[in-house]
């Protein structure tokens, strides 16, 4: 039953950052293209978009490296 | 205060992150067969992994609310906790203590004391940590449900109960191992998750010169924007202490006492795969450790930055009058987070919650089975027994701190004894540790009538100031004093204490032969470990580095 290597630490951390990261970046463009009646403070900078490609970026390469292990 | 509202992306960000360390909970119990795999890890985590874990352990959310809470109470000054409050210390551990330690093959702190001294000195410290553990975990849960209920209008019993029932799962699955993959993840959700409100409070007010600015515009007389430079007048500085105070109270008795005797931290360096990889953890962890003032002094110092400015409308909530200083982060999260961010944002506080939890639980499950039931109650427990043993008291863990959360609710004041538990526990110990590990002839009686004596003292100093029997100031030195400045000298007197009781039974009583204490004792040890690696890859050179960049950023803030 174990004797599949366990994957490490960094693949979870990299899906987890992945997955966060991409509906957050979703959100941001969702809400570029129907912003919102109420907004947030700086809501123009649009964090969620680049904050969200960011994550996407770091969990996507951790993942990737760490797929295969 | 409105709560915090989340939307549905945010709930499934929440919900994304429960189904992570649940699923990693059972998917590592397949890899958890013996005792090591249950309180070790395994043995098998490189020095990044537990590096990241003996960080992220003391991360919890409590601190960070608390942290950005008082830098706006008491300034730049909190910096210290991070920088001359940590970096010393986790070098020390690192450089110093860890051989020590990890040679002895040792299970907990407590096993130390038993070989180094005898095993009454190893139970009092088992005993006295586990409940320091389990009052601290009941009193975190409780302050958990206070956070989540205030800012997010959660209900009480229910985000308590939830909580503690993942971290009950996860750890009785798969003990350390699963803790310690739980608190990276939290890890990097806490950097991900708050650091981008400080890049956000630059952006909306300028620079971080605009910031630093705007503050001593606002006060000129009392700074809350250095480090030393006000530090020779206790008047001149938002947290009313004199550097000395700084030095020997927080950078040496409080800092070197948690951070190279608290179990629920060190036990992280345990789990190493080797003597090297050990003697990193705390090297490495201490440049994180370095950063993390970027999120939470940086965010303090906004929220007051933004509270002097009457056009943007940002204010700290007002309980019964008295200001909330725990709000300055929820409220930046709120002020600036769009939906998805708020989740995240939340969910590292939640992250925040549930490690800690996890690493209080951990912690105790280990001083459990192995100093007090295998010490005292059963001597000839089995591998099998001990793993399932280890099992049981997480449950039982779990439950005895949910009973001290609602015992906390119904007695809200006991927070404020809480805050001074570790300098009861954890300073008068550093003196145990570091009199024992350095000195051959401090004997067994010296070190626990030591211990007995610096606990009683800290426990009185404190009931003695609460209850009006002395004035605080016979502790502090100074007329001028703020809790914060009574905790660092109160810890400062009881090592003093410990190590001159230590010292003065030990001078009478019988000294353990030298032979006994090889591998435990500096001097009586031979010093063969990292002998044939090149210099750039020893822990020395990497702890000359972390040195480097402290001093560096003390000047720079000076």
């Amino acid at each position: 039953m174990s004797k599949q290597k366990m994957k490490p630490i960094w693949y979870f951390v990299g899906l987890n950052l992945l997955i966060v990261g991409g509906i957050i970046f979703l959100v941001g463009i969702y809400q570029l293209i129907f912003p919102p009646e109420f907004r947030k403070v700086l809501f123009y900078v649009h964090p969620n978009i680049w904050w969200g490609i960011i994550m996407v970026i770091f969990g996507g390469a951790m993942f990737l490296k760490t797929k295969g292990k | 205060m409105e709560a915090i509202g989340l939307t549905i992306v945010d709930w499934l960000i929440i919900i994304i992150y429960f189904v992570f360390v649940l699923g990693i909970g059972f998917y590592l119990k397949r890899y958890t067969k013996n005792q090591n795999d249950f309180f070790l890890a395994g043995r098998k985590n490189s020095s990044w992994v537990a590096g990241l874990a003996f960080l992220s352990a003391n991360l919890g959310a409590l601190e960070l609310l608390g942290m950005t809470g008082n830098t706006f109470k008491y300034g730049m000054y909190v910096a210290h906790f991070y920088w001359i409050g940590a970096v010393p210390a986790m070098l020390f551990l690192g450089i110093y203590m860890m051989p020590f330690y990890y040679s002895s093959k040792i299970r907990s702190i407590p096993g130390y004391l038993k070989l180094r001294f005898d095993e009454k000195t190893r139970v009092l410290n088992g005993i006295s940590f586990a409940i320091m553990t389990l009052l601290v975990s009941g009193i975190n849960l409780y302050a958990m449900a206070l956070v989540l209920h205030t800012f997010l209008g959660w209900n009480w019993d229910v985000s308590m109960w939830i909580s503690a029932i993942t971290v009950a799962v996860y750890v009785t699955l798969s003990g350390l191992m699963s803790a310690i993959f739980t608190e990276i993840i939290q890890f990097f959700m806490i950097w991900f998750g708050l650091f981008l409100v400080s890049v956000l409070g630059i952006i909306e007010i300028g620079s971080l010169s605009e910031i630093v600015a705007r503050i001593n515009e606002y006060s000129p007389n009392i700074s809350f924007t250095t480090l030393w430079s006000s530090s020779s007048d206790p008047t001149k500085n938002g947290m009313f202490i004199h550097w000395a105070g700084i030095v020997l109270g927080l950078g040496f008795v409080l800092s070197f006492g948690y951070w190279t005797t608290d179990f629920l931290v060190v036990q992280r360096a345990f789990s190493a795969k080797n003597l090297r990889a050990a003697r990193m953890t705390p090297i490495l962890a201490s440049f994180f450790k370095m950063a993390l003032p970027f999120i939470v002094i940086l965010a303090g110092l906004i929220a007051i930055a933004l509270s002097i400015d009457p056009k943007s409308g940002f204010k700290l909530l007002q309980d019964g009058g008295q200001v909330n200083y725990d709000s300055a982060l929820p409220l930046l999260i709120s002020r600036y987070y769009p939906p998805g961010l708020v989740g995240l944002g939340v969910t590292a506080l939640l992250a925040g919650f549930m490690a800690g939890q996890a690493g209080n639980t951990s912690a105790f499950n280990t001083v459990w089975t192995y100093d007090i039931y295998k010490s005292v109650i059963n001597k000839k427990a089995s591998d099998k027994h001990l793993l399932w043993m280890g099992r049981v008291s997480t449950i039982i863990g779990v439950g005895i701190s949910l009973i001290t959360a609602y015992w906390a609710k119904s007695f809200p004041s006991i927070m404020d004894y809480m805050q001074a538990i570790f300098s009861w526990v954890n300073a008068p110990l550093f003196a145990t540790m570091l009199l024992g590990m350095f000195i051959w002839w401090i004997t067994p009686d010296g070190a626990f009538w030591g211990l007995i004596t610096g606990m009683l003292s800290s426990f009185l100093m404190y009931m003695g100031v609460r209850f009006n029997w002395f004035d605080q100031s016979i502790i502090t030195l100074s007329s001028v004093q703020s809790d914060m400045a009574a905790n660092f000298w109160r810890a400062w007197w009881a090592w003093l204490i410990c190590a001159l009781v230590t010292v003065g039974v030990s001078l009478f009583t019988k000294k353990k032969p030298k032979k006994e204490l090889a591998g435990l004792v500096k001097g009586l040890t031979p010093e063969v470990y990292d002998k044939n690696i090149p210099f750039i890859k020893k822990p020395e050179f990497y702890a000359i580095i972390s040195l480097t960049v402290f001093i560096i950023l003390n000047i720079m803030f000076w």
